[in-house]
């Protein structure tokens, strides 16, 4: 390095929104007005994946980590760390309950567990600059593919690997390859999934926003082994910072020569398109997004058509997310021994006999460090939470974690020593998905996130088969009945009969998993739906239609002296009182929007 | 020129960035919403024409996909993330907290045609949920009492 130390600032979409830019900017301005700027440089990265902590600099090459950063501090902090060589303890990270600044990133629970290779250069490169990935062994991989291997090699080597699809199906992604390789027809395509539709998943956005040139390059090694010249790039529009990097990175690979026709001068040609997904979570879907990408609407079609002989205009086409098309790279380089060293299980007599490598999760909710992490295959879920993850926050009891999106399922206290991978999650009646996984703690109602997850999939279905457009239905309708009190103790069965019928019959994987969060929810939760049904209560009082809103006299008149403001706020006029009197709700004319319960700074207003 | 040969120019102008392909369609409604924040009749009478697309298809693709709306919006688009981070952290109150503050409904636009309310689907910054979404601009760790004075920035 010709510096003596890089600010490496995040300009990830979190730390952006944090105001990282004008962090940069600030420490630009004052390392010049330091005269600094011939040592001292400052990059943009991409995402670090402690989203919670940002806006977030790390110094390099000592590693030193700053968090919570804001403009003011810039000056001192140039000051100190980067003329005196003091690092200041204050901006440091400090983990919860503890007293203590943590000042390297790698000694950081959140950064120890974790394993990078997906995320290899995450934090270490401007995204938007070829010269940094490439000086970080990129491309070297498509270099030796080109130059040393043959297309059945490479194949060879992914099966071998037991890398298996990242998106969530874990299809072993070397038998993929080689059912598009033999399949008949001489225009072929490769598609990178990148419409990362399961709420509260973010792994795609930051591999593309942080090493867009990742996913390209195993684009092109797939691409090579299968015979494909053409590949396309589906974002969903929602994420705009990546579709900006890709741009980028497609333009600086084509100046580059590392797309386009005759790459390396091997005489191999490949070139990529970006197609803007248009918020349809059904598009994630391979063979919906393929329609999408034909510029019709996404609807799925019948499974036993496979894509890989009849996909994109009816053309072979291997379809893989953007967490695997980057992993594909790392195992060239790395070697099949290395990759199978990580992870659970045997894959060297059949593929789906374990997991192998690393996988990324985000992880959101109720915890203390949300973020984005990549750790080995088969990590168990405690080691998740309570290592990586740092707890639940303000000491709040573990309720529950949700993994694999709308199509997974809810995982209970009992299961935190569950291995992560393919197999076992499935067997718990959830699933890998593309990895978000959000946790709940006792605030949270099982009965409305199961209503939450059916209202979503209810909503994006697309309505072509009848037992996902209606079943969904029906389903959210006796949810909605339940949470409202009104359920009867027939619907608990009545949910179950339905769930297995919109599995079985339903056209596409979004409504063959769709019932996942109701059944997990009944199989871990049932007291919850008991409770909400006979005793027409919530636990949590988070299905409002079961609370019973009143204010505390003694609260409200010695704290709050009586304020008023829930009377002003109130929008049907059920709060009465004087100002510097008791407040009252009127139970007749209360229809339990919770706006008094927001409002009131004393705590006065209590649920029950 | 008036509004409509404008209008008609811009989409013009949209038609020949992607070429008359007619598996660019969904690419060239996207920079129709983005020029007029929505897809005006005309413009996709327009691309019938001009493309070759069916009407029926345009339509079938403007009311299947979330981010096409066929009525015009607000000055400025507020999106409440529907992710389930934001969810477990309290969206919906959210919502209902911009709904009594601008007294629209989600999904319409506020009479003096300044404010549109919508969700989405998650965003994916769900380290800073519940968050809301202010013409691209993203607003993180929002409060049901917070969030009007978030909205109240946008209001000249």
């Amino acid at each position: 390095m010709p510096y003596r130390a890089n600010m490496m600032v995040c300009a990830g979409t979190g730390c952006v929104s944090n105001h990282s830019l004008e962090l940069k900017q600030a420490l630009e301005e004052e390392i010049q007005k330091r005269g600094l700027t011939d040592e001292v440089q400052v990059v943009p990265t991409g995402c670090n994946g402690f989203c919670g902590a940002g806006p977030i600099v790390v110094v390099q090459p000592d590693g030193i980590f700053y968090q919570l950063l804001k403009v003011k501090d810039i000056p001192y902090l140039v000051e100190e760390h980067l003329l005196k060589g003091r690092p200041v303890p204050r901006l440091m990270y400090v983990p919860p309950e503890e007293k203590t600044p943590i000042p390297k990133m790698n000694d950081i629970g959140f950064f120890k567990g974790q394993m990078l290779v997906a995320l290899r250069n995450r934090g270490m490169i401007d995204p938007e600059n070829i010269d940094d990935y490439i000086a970080r062994d990129g491309y070297r991989s498509l270099a030796k593919v080109l130059t040393t291997m043959t297309p059945d090699e490479v194949i060879g080597v992914i099966k071998a690997s037991g890398l298996r699809g990242r998106g969530g199906g874990g299809f072993p992604t070397g038998i993929k390859w080689e059912s598009c390789k033999k399949a008949e027809g001489d225009i072929k395509y490769v598609i990178c999934n990148a419409d990362e539709g399961d709420p509260g998943a973010f792994m795609d956005r930051s591999i593309i926003e942080g090493d867009p040139h990742s996913v390209l390059e195993g684009m092109a090694i797939g691409a090579y082994a299968i015979g494909v010249s053409q590949g396309y790039i589906y974002v969903r529009i929602e994420y705009p910072l990546a579709i900006q990097r890709f741009r980028i990175a497609l333009k600086q690979a084509r100046d580059y020569g590392l797309l386009g026709d005759n790459i390396f001068g091997t005489g191999f040609s490949f070139d990529v398109d970006i197609r803007r997904g248009a918020g349809a979570f059904v598009c994630g879907e391979s063979t919906a997004l393929m329609a999408s990408v034909e510029g019709r609407p996404g609807e799925p079609r019948a499974k036993y058509i496979h894509t890989v002989e009849h996909g994109l205009w009816n053309r072979p086409t291997c379809l893989n997310n953007v967490e695997t098309w980057a992993t594909v790279p790392v195992i060239i380089l790395r070697g099949v021994e290395w990759f199978t060293s990580i992870g659970t299980g045997d894959v060297s007599q059949n593929p789906w006999g374990g997991s192998k490598g690393t996988k990324v999760f985000s992880l959101a909710g109720k915890i203390n460090n949300t973020g984005l992490v990549e750790v080995p295959m088969g990590i168990t879920l405690r080691e998740m939470i309570y290592d990586v993850g740092g707890g639940i926050p303000k000491g709040r009891k573990f309720k529950a974690v949700q993994t694999g999106g709308p199509s997974g399922g809810f995982l209970p206290t009992e299961l935190l020593d569950l291995q992560v991978d393919y197999e076992q999650l499935t067997e718990a009646g959830s699933m890998m998905g593309s990895g978000g996984m959000v946790v709940m703690d006792e605030d949270n109602c099982m009965v409305d996130m199961a209503k939450y997850f059916l209202t979503f999939t209810q909503d994006e279905s697309c309505g072509k088969c009848t037992p996902c457009r209606e079943g969904t239905l029906q389903m959210l309708e006796i949810l909605k009945r339940i949470c409202e009190g009104k359920g009867v103790p027939e619907d608990i069965q009545l949910l179950e009969d339905l769930s297995h019928f919109v599995i079985d019959a339903s056209l596409c994987a979004l409504g063959g998993s769709a019932p996942n969060p109701v059944l997990t929810s009944l199989r871990y939760f049932r007291d919850e739906y008991i409770t909400h049904i006979r005793d027409k209560k919530c636990p949590a009082h988070i299905c409002r239609d079961l609370n019973v809103y009143t204010i505390d006299p003694e609260l409200c008149l010695v704290k709050g002296h009586g304020c008023g403001v829930c009377r002003r706020q109130c929008p049907d006029s059920a709060i009465v009182g004087e100002k510097n009197q008791v407040h009252n709700i009127d139970q007749e004319l209360c229809k339990k929007c919770g706006v008094c319960l927001d409002v009131c700074k004393f705590d006065a207003v209590k649920v029950a | 020129m008036d509004d409509l040969a404008v209008q008609t120019y811009k989409v013009q102008e949209i038609i020949s960035r992607w070429g008359p392909k007619p598996d660019l369609v969904i690419e060239m409604l996207h920079d129709i919403q983005t020029e007029f924040k929505y897809l005006p009749e005309q413009a996709l009478n327009q691309i019938c024409r001009e493309v070759g697309v069916r009407l029926a298809t345009l339509y079938h693709i403007a009311t299947f996909y979330n981010a096409f709306s066929l009525t015009p919006r607000g000055k400025h688009q507020i999106c409440v993330c529907m992710g389930t981070p934001c969810h477990a952290l309290g969206a919906p109150r959210i919502v209902e907290a911009i709904e009594r503050h601008l007294k629209v409904k989600c999904g319409g636009t506020t009479e003096d045609l300044k404010f549109t309310l919508e969700v989405s689907g998650c965003v994916g910054t769900c380290g800073l949920a519940p968050i809301v979404i202010v013409d691209g601009e993203l607003h993180g760790l929002v409060t049901p009492v917070n969030v009007s004075k978030v909205i109240d920035r946008y209001s000249d």
